[in-house]
């Protein structure tokens, strides 16, 4: 994976001190709260119900054994000895102390990691195809291109003070695995007519109060000039966005009120009067960058005779096979899913010893890489099969091996009320109350892929929108509760999801979601998905069951 | 009177300010103005014809492309932040720079903090008035804050895939 050269570490240590230098003004009574909140921010430092929350960026969800364990490290010497992974594949520590948060910046430049960016009106944390180098359906490796942009995005000079946050993803693949049709930009990598690189560039998607799906403004856009039409994108939006009216300050609006044909036009009115070698970053710089990704990994046959053994006589390590084990484009290799999904547990929570647990297998099984997915999950890349068998049980011990990616258990759920200043309602314990209701594996897989994602509030960072089953948590008089959304996905097929009806209170979700399975279960043609029965079906059957006792 | 930040040659100084800000409701004082968009449309020629040297103040939702022909005649490009957190005027001081080649003063006023000095002056600005009563060592301070940039910009510094070229 890329590792940090002198210039990058420099930057990181720079940006320390800096902060270091504000927190002691801070601490020293010499600026104001309100002084200090912007400062703060730029640092990925909220004030949240409780406490401090650090925001620790992660960038394209890549980690090593020494990065994970340097989040182990603060989260047990700083926080309460776990940390939270967000769908922006940061994480979250939610008890920091002030005083504190400079020596855990100097912690984490020590491993080539920071704070920049996670919060603030600025292009926040890139976030790719979690698969990158180990899938045999990637056109290229979107690495290479999350970390132009994030050398590019980093304490950029014209884009520090947007009009609101900005997101950006990456796909790489011919299945979108990075949602990029709900982002600020999605980037979707395709191939040309003569097989030359390009980008598919999807602007204005985004969940949120008001959701929209990304509108391509362009088909193919060749690969070495994604900086410079980042940076016309990104010029027009923070000369033209709205700033009168927080909610409507996104790029979303902005191009759902231009259209996105006149949006498209104005882009390239304004890339075609920038110089394209003054930004886009030269080939020695991409050829360095690329270098640094690749993966050596030994020839091995394809198959495995000790996991085929242990699949014939263990259905436990079969059904972990068969959800969390994924095929890697090279023989004799898999990808391994590590959920952070036990049932009962809070969704993307992780205790430090378990982030010391997956470190050292990382290291030792998965050629010192580590993933994080929008899922809230993580994954080991490269991991031969071989040693499958030996990993599951590491797993296993750590209680990391639910196997169930994908499943109905496999909620993403934002912090909620719990922690979260902006909160309505919580988000956790809505979703451990499903979980623990479809906590037999057997049930579980019987029902299907169904991913269930749920926001405390309409900012929409459990991305309900996009769930094949969304709640949203509302405050009704004081009271929580929750409205149902069906049909939505961020996939390819991307589409939002409808509202089902009334919202519900906290004790009837659960069963609700209850009774719309036993809908699909019924109504469910082969191998239809939860989704595909629904758009077949339509909402019809589901309010019906859901809402037969109101009426 | 303001305080007047110059940078000369990446060195901050306290600086003298020749030019008096003149709102539209105000009469024009004798000497060097800098007045707003609307006045310089209206009397921009007149002044001019004067022998005066001449600054326009630009407001965060105004175009810079309006100045366009003007530019070779101005002194003072202002640029005013109603908001620290507007950020529209970085994208017009890069214009004014890069894609204008203005070569006249450019100068930060109205919400104008410390913590913007390097964002600032990396996009062109180069005379600041700062609100939050830092001086000029403190304001040089934070533009060198960083030994590296990550990106090309009006200031010309080498970013960090040039740096790495030459080494």
């Amino acid at each position: 994976m890329y590792q940090y050269d002198s210039i990058d570490k420099a930057f990181v240590a720079d940006r320390a001190a800096e902060f270091r230098g504000q927190v002691s003004r801070r601490l020293a009574g010499e600026i104001t709260e309100d002084q200090f909140k912007p400062i703060r921010l730029m640092n990925g430092l909220y004030l949240q119900l409780h406490a401090y929350m650090l925001r620790i960026a992660i960038p394209y969800g890549t980690l090593n054994s020494a990065k994970l364990r340097k989040l182990a490290f603060i989260a047990r010497t700083y926080d309460k000895g776990y940390g939270h992974f967000t769908t922006r594949t940061n994480l979250q520590l939610h008890w920091i102390k002030l005083k504190d948060a400079p020596e855990i910046l100097d912690h984490l430049a020590e491993v080539g990691m920071h704070s920049m960016q996670t919060s603030g009106n600025v292009i926040r944390n890139i976030t790719a195809d979690p698969y990158a180098g180990a899938t045999s359906d990637e056109l290229d490796d979107p690495r290479v291109w999350s970390e132009a942009i994030r050398q590019w995005s980093t304490l950029h000079p014209e884009f520090s003070f947007l009009p609101r946050k900005f997101k950006i993803a990456v796909g790489a693949a011919v299945k979108d695995r990075a949602a990029t049709r709900v982002y600020d930009i999605g980037l979707a990598l395709r191939r040309g007519r003569e097989g030359e690189l390009g980008f598919e560039v999807m602007v204005g998607g985004g969940l949120g109060r008001t959701p929209y799906l990304g509108s391509t403004i362009r088909e193919f856009l060749p690969t070495r000039h994604l900086l410079s039409y980042l940076q016309a994108i990104l010029r027009v939006y923070n000369r033209h966005g709205r700033r009168d009216n927080i909610w409507k300050a996104r790029i979303k609006v902005l191009v759902a009120s231009l259209g996105a044909e006149e949006f498209a036009r104005q882009v390239e009115e304004e890339w075609g009067k920038t110089d394209p070698a003054t930004v886009d970053l030269p080939n020695e710089e991409l050829a360095r960058i690329r270098a640094s990704f690749a993966t050596e990994l030994e020839v091995l046959p394809p198959g495995s005779k000790r996991v085929e053994a242990r699949k014939a006589s263990d259905p436990a390590f079969a059904r972990f096979l068969r959800h969390n084990v994924r095929p890697h484009k090279a023989p004799g290799y898999a990808i391994v899913d590590v959920s952070l999904k036990t049932p009962g547990e809070t969704p993307g929570d992780m205790t430090s010893e378990q982030m010391d647990v997956v470190a050292e297998l990382g290291k030792r099984f998965s050629k010192d890489e580590i993933r994080v997915n929008y899922q809230q999950n993580l994954l080991l890349p490269h991991v031969k099969l071989d040693d499958v068998p030996e990993v599951y049980e590491a797993l296993a011990a750590a209680g990391l091996a639910t196997p169930n990616m994908e499943l109905i258990t496999d909620i993403i759920a934002c912090p909620g009320l719990d922690y979260c200043t902006l909160a309505n309602a919580r988000a956790i314990p809505i979703a451990q109350q499903i979980a623990l209701r479809f906590a037999d594996p057997a049930r579980a897989e019987e029902i299907g892929e169904l991913p269930i994602k749920i926001s405390g509030c309409i900012n929409a960072c459990g991305h309900h929108h996009v769930g094949a089953i969304g709640i949203l948590g509302v405050d009704k008089k004081g009271e929580e509760f929750y409205q149902v959304t069906l049909g939505g996905t961020p996939e390819n097929d991307a589409a939002l999801g409808q509202i089902l009806g009334p919202a519900l209170p906290a004790a009837k979700v659960a069963e609700a979601i209850e009774q719309m399975v036993e809908v699909y279960l019924r109504e469910r043609k082969d191998g239809e998905r939860f989704l595909d029965t629904y758009r077949r079906t339509g909402a019809a059957p589901f309010k019906e069951a859901v809402y037969a006792d109101a009426n | 009177m303001p305080t007047l930040i110059k940078m000369h040659q990446g060195r901050a100084a306290l600086a003298n300010d020749p030019f008096t800000s003149v709102a539209d409701d105000e009469s024009l004082p004798p000497g060097d103005v800098i007045i707003s968009l609307t006045r310089f449309q209206s009397e921009g020629d007149r002044l001019l014809s004067e022998g005066r040297a001449v600054g326009v103040r630009v407001e965060a939702g105004e175009e810079i492309e309006v100045l366009a022909y003007d530019l070779p005649r101005l002194a003072v490009v202002a640029l005013a932040f109603p908001k620290f957190r507007d950020g529209r005027h970085y994208s017009n001081a890069r214009l004014l720079r890069e894609r204008y080649s203005f070569t006249g003063e450019v100068r930060a006023v109205g919400d104008v903090l410390r913590e913007q000095a390097l964002f600032m002056f990396r996009c062109g600005v180069d005379a600041f008035e700062p609100a939050d009563g830092s001086n000029a060592e403190q304001w040089e301070a934070a533009t060198r804050r960083y030994s590296h940039v990550y990106q090309r910009a009006a200031d010309g510094r080498t970013p960090a895939f040039a740096e790495r070229r030459e080494a």
